[in-house]
C-alpha cells in the first residue's frame, strides 16, 4: 500500500472515531468514552515506563490523583478555566514524577515496584491530611462544574468534553508515538533489553530512566485532570490502590509495549467490569478475574499484539 | 475547510438532539402503564462488597411486590448496579440509570462519598434521590438539594444522643474517642462537640483516628488506654469496631464503651470480636434486632422471616443489614402507593416529602418515620442498648433529637 494513502486512511479513521460517537452516542456513552480517553492516557504513561522503559511501577493511580486534584484545586480555589488546568496538571505531575523517580530509580527493579506501590497506598490518606484539607476538601472532596462549549458552539457539555478530551488525547498519543521512535525511545528500549550494553554505548541509565518516569507521570496527570473534569468530583475514595491496579490491568491487557495498546486497555477497564456485572451480580469480581485469565490465555502479549498478528496473517494471505 | 468552520457546521447537526422539555403536568420518565423503573447502586465488588446484601434484599423485596400485583397495576423494574464504592464509578452508573435506562427515581444508593459525587447531578437533573443508605448529616439539606432525602438517624444525631447520655450518667468522665477519618467519623466528633461545647477538650483527653484502608487499630487502642480514660467512644465500621472490642478486652482495659450503631451487627462485628469480649458495650438502635427474643413473635418480624425464607433462603437472618433494607424498602413502597396514579418525578418527590408519621415494619416499637417539605430526615429517634450475654438489651427511653 502506498504510504500516503495509508496515512490518509489512518487520518480518516481517527476523524471518524471522533465524530461518530460525538453525534450518535448518548450523553452517558460520551461520558464513558471521555473516561476511556482519561484512562488511555494514564495507561499510555504506564506503557512508556514499563513496556518501553522496563521499569515496574504500581503507582500510576497516584499520579492520576495528583493530576485530578491539580485540576480540581485550580478550578475551585483559583477560578482557573478548565482547559488551562491541563498543562498545569501535566507540569505538576511531571515534576512530582521526576522528584519521586530520582531516588526510586536508582534502586531499580522490584524496589521501584515497592516504592510506587507505597505511593499509591499513601495518596488517599495524604489527601485527607489536615494540613492540605483547606485545598483538597478533605474527605468531602471537591465538586466541579461541567464546562460548557466555548465559541457559541452548539454542543452540550458531554459532547464538548468528549471533543476536548479527544483532541488533547490525540495530541499526546502522537507525541508518545514520536517519542518512542526517536533517539530517546531507542535508548529507553536499549536500557530495557540490555542495560549493560546500553551503558557501554554511552546511554546514561539513571537520566533516561528518570526522564521516562517523569513523562509517564505527566501522561497520567493529564488523564487524571481530564477524568476529574468529566466526573465533576474528586475525593480520596476515587483514587485508592484499586485505581493503580486497574491501570496496571489495562496496561497488561492492552499490550504493554505498544502505543495503541493503551487504548484497548482503557476500553477494557471501562467496559469490562460492567459486562462482568451483567453476567453475575453475586460474584462480579470472580467473573472479572476469569475474563482476565481468558485474555491472558488467548492474547498473552495483550490485545495490541493479538491484533497485529491477525493483521500480519491477513497481509500474508493476500 | 478550516477546523473552526467544520466544528460550527457540525454543531448545527448536534442541535437535532434536543432534550424533550417537561410539560406543565410534570416530567414522566421511566413509568409506563405496566412498569415503574427504580435505579440503585451499591458495591457488589471491592472492599465494601459486604454491603451488597442490601441490593440483594431490595431486589427480593420488589420481586415480592411484583408477585403480589405490583404498585398501581405496574410491575417494579428494579435496576441495581455495582459501583465498587468508587465515586467515579457511581457517577458513571448513575448516569447510565438516568440517561440510558431512564429510571423514574433513584432509591437507597449506598455510601457517603458515592452519593456526594452525584448529589449535584441528580438535583440538576431533578431526579428523585430517595432514602439514601448513608447516615451523613448533609442529606437533610432540603433548601439546596430539594431532590435528595436521607433515611436513617444521622451520625451527628446519634453522637449527640451518646453525648447527652454520657454527660448525664458519667458527669466526671475522662473520655476518649476513636473515629474513622472521613465524613462519617467526623459527624460523631461534631455531635459530641455539639453537646460538650468548649468543655470537649477537657472531657475528651485523647482523640485518635484511623483510615478505612488501615490494617488494624490495635496501636490506637493501646494509646487510648494509656490516656487513663474511663469512657471510650468508637465511631467505626464493623471491621474496626470488632478490633477495638477485641483489643480493649485483650489488654485488660475496662472502659464504659459506646459504639456507633453502624457496627451493631452481630454477624459483622460481635461474632468476629468474640461475644464474651463485647460484654457491656453500649450502642443505639432504631431497628428490631432479629435475635432479640422480645420480638420473636411480633407480627412484622414474622412477616419478615416469611419473606426471608421465601425470597432469600440463603440469607443470614441474624444480619441487621437485611432488616434495614426491608424497612427502607417499605418506606419507598408507601411513597409509591401514596403517588396514586401520578408517577411524575414532581409528584414522587412531593409524596416522599409528605410522609405522615408511620410505624414501618421492623422499626423499634413507638418509632415513626416522618417527612415534611422542610424536614428531609425521615428517622430521628434512637434507643440505647447494651450487649449482654449474646444479645442487645435495650434500656432507657426512645430518645429524639
Amino acid at each position: 500500500m502506498n504510504a500516503n494513502l495509508s496515512r490518509l486512511l489512518r487520518a480518516v479513521f481517527v476523524v471518524a472515531a471522533l465524530l461518530v460517537p460525538l453525534f450518535f452516542a448518548s450523553g452517558y456513552q460520551l461520558f464513558q468514552l471521555t473516561l476511556v480517553v482519561a484512562y488511555a492516557l494514564s495507561v499510555l504513561g504506564k506503557n512508556l515506563v514499563t513496556g518501553f522503559g522496563g521499569q515496574v511501577s504500581l503507582g500510576q493511580g497516584a499520579f492520576y490523583a495528583v493530576g485530578a486534584y491539580t485540576a480540581a484545586i485550580l478550578m475551585e480555589h483559583f477560578d482557573v478555566p478548565y482547559w488551562a488546568t491541563i498543562p498545569v496538571a501535566a507540569v505538576t505531575t511531571g515534576m512530582v514524577g521526576l522528584a519521586l523517580g530520582l531516588p526510586a530509580l536508582r534502586l531499580g527493579g522490584l524496589y521501584l515496584a515497592l516504592v510506587t506501590f507505597s505511593m499509591a497506598v499513601s495518596v488517599p490518606q495524604l489527601l485527607k491530611y489536615k494540613l492540605f484539607e483547606d485545598w483538597t476538601g478533605g474527605v468531602q472532596g471537591i465538586v466541579l462544574l461541567k464546562p460548557d462549549a466555548p465559541f457559541g458552539l452548539d454542543l452540550n457539555p458531554d459532547q464538548w468534553l468528549y471533543l476536548f478530551s479527544f483532541v488533547v488525547g490525540a495530541a499526546l498519543f502522537l507525541a508518545a508515538n514520536n517519542l518512542v521512535r526517536s533517539r530517546i525511545g531507542l535508548a529507553m528500549r536499549a536500557i530495557r533489553d540490555q542495560p549493560l550494553a546500553a551503558e557501554a554505548m554511552g546511554v546514561e541509565l539513571a537520566r533516561y530512566k528518570t526522564l521516562t518516569f517523569g513523562v509517564g507521570a505527566l501522561f497520567a496527570g493529564v488523564g487524571g485532570a481530564l477524568g476529574a473534569i468529566a466526573v465533576g468530583f474528586v475525593s480520596p475514595d476515587s483514587f485508592t490502590i484499586a485505581l493503580s491496579l486497574t491501570l496496571f490491568v489495562g496496561m497488561v491487557i492492552g499490550g504493554a509495549s505498544s502505543i495503541s495498546g493503551a487504548i484497548y486497555g482503557a476500553v477494557f477497564i471501562v467496559f469490562m467490569p460492567n459486562l462482568a456485572e451483567e453476567i453475575s451480580k453475586a460474584v462480579p469480581g470472580a467473573i472479572f478475574g476469569a475474563i482476565l485469565i481468558l485474555f491472558m490465555f488467548f492474547a498473552p502479549g495483550g490485545i495490541a499484539s493479538l491484533l497485529e498478528a491477525q493483521l500480519r496473517r491477513l497481509r500474508a494471505a493476500r | 475547510m478550516k477546523r473552526r468552520t467544520l466544528l460550527t457546521g457540525l454543531g448545527g447537526l448536534a442541535a437535532a438532539n434536543i432534550i424533550r422539555p417537561a410539560s406543565a403536568a410534570g416530567t414522566l420518565v421511566g413509568v409506563t402503564k405496566t412498569e415503574i423503573k427504580i435505579g440503585h447502586t451499591c458495591p457488589y465488588s471491592g472492599n465494601a462488597s459486604s454491603y451488597g446484601i442490601q441490593g440483594k434484599s431490595h431486589a427480593a423485596y420488589w420481586k415480592r411486590v411484583n408477585d403480589m400485583g405490583g404498585v398501581a397495576g405496574r410491575q417494579i423494574n428494579f435496576i441495581s448496579l455495582d459501583d465498587a464504592y468508587n465515586p467515579a464509578k457511581t457517577v458513571e452508573q448513575t448516569r447510565r440509570l438516568v440517561e440510558q435506562d431512564h429510571v423514574a427515581l433513584l432509591f437507597n444508593q449506598l455510601g457517603t462519598p458515592t452519593n456526594s459525587a452525584i448529589h449535584k447531578y441528580v438535583n440538576q437533573k431533578k431526579v428523585p434521590h430517595l432514602f439514601l443508605s448513608t447516615s451523613a448529616d448533609k442529606w437533610g439539606d432540603y433548601k439546596h438539594f430539594p431532590w435528595t432525602i436521607g433515611y436513617a438517624p444521622s451520625y451527628r444525631t446519634e453522637a449527640q444522643i451518646y453525648g447527652k447520655y454520657i454527660k448525664a450518667n458519667r458527669p466526671n468522665a475522662k473520655a476518649t474517642l476513636i473515629y474513622q477519618n472521613d465524613d462519617f467519623g467526623k459527624d460523631y466528633l461534631h455531635g459530641l462537640q455539639d453537646v460538650y461545647g468548649k468543655d470537649f477538650d477537657k472531657v475528651f483527653v485523647k482523640v485518635v483516628t484511623y483510615e478505612s484502608s488501615d490494617a488494624t487499630v490495635d496501636s490506637q487502642v493501646v494509646t487510648m488506654k494509656d490516656s487513663g480514660a474511663d469512657v471510650l467512644v468508637t465511631a467505626a465500621i464493623p471491621k474496626f469496631a470488632a478490633q477495638v472490642i477485641r483489643k480493649t478486652f485483650d489488654i485488660g482495659w475496662k472502659p464504659f464503651h459506646v459504639m456507633s450503631n453502624v457496627s451493631a451487627s452481630i454477624a459483622a462485628t460481635i461474632t468476629p470480636a468474640g461475644p464474651e469480649k463485647a460484654e457491656g458495650v453500649v450502642t443505639s438502635q432504631y431497628l428490631k434486632d432479629p435475635t432479640d427474643p422480645e420480638f420473636k413473635d411480633s407480627p412484622d418480624m414474622k412477616e419478615w422471616r416469611g419473606f426471608m425464607a421465601k425470597y432469600i433462603p440463603d440469607g443470614d437472618v441474624t444480619d441487621v443489614g437485611y432488616v434495614y433494607a426491608y424497612s427502607v424498602a417499605n418506606l419507598m413502597h408507601i411513597v409509591l402507593k401514596q403517588c396514586g396514579d401520578d408517577f411524575t418525578r414532581e409528584n414522587i418527590i412531593k409524596q416522599a416529602s409528605n410522609v405522615k408519621p408511620v410505624a414501618l415494619p421492623l422499626l423499634l416499637p413507638d418509632m415513626m418515620a416522618h417527612t415534611t417539605p422542610t424536614d428531609f430526615r425521615p428517622l430521628k429517634q434512637l434507643q440505647l442498648a447494651r450487649w449482654k450475654i449474646n444479645t442487645w438489651e435495650r434500656f432507657g427511653e426512645i430518645i429524639g433529637a
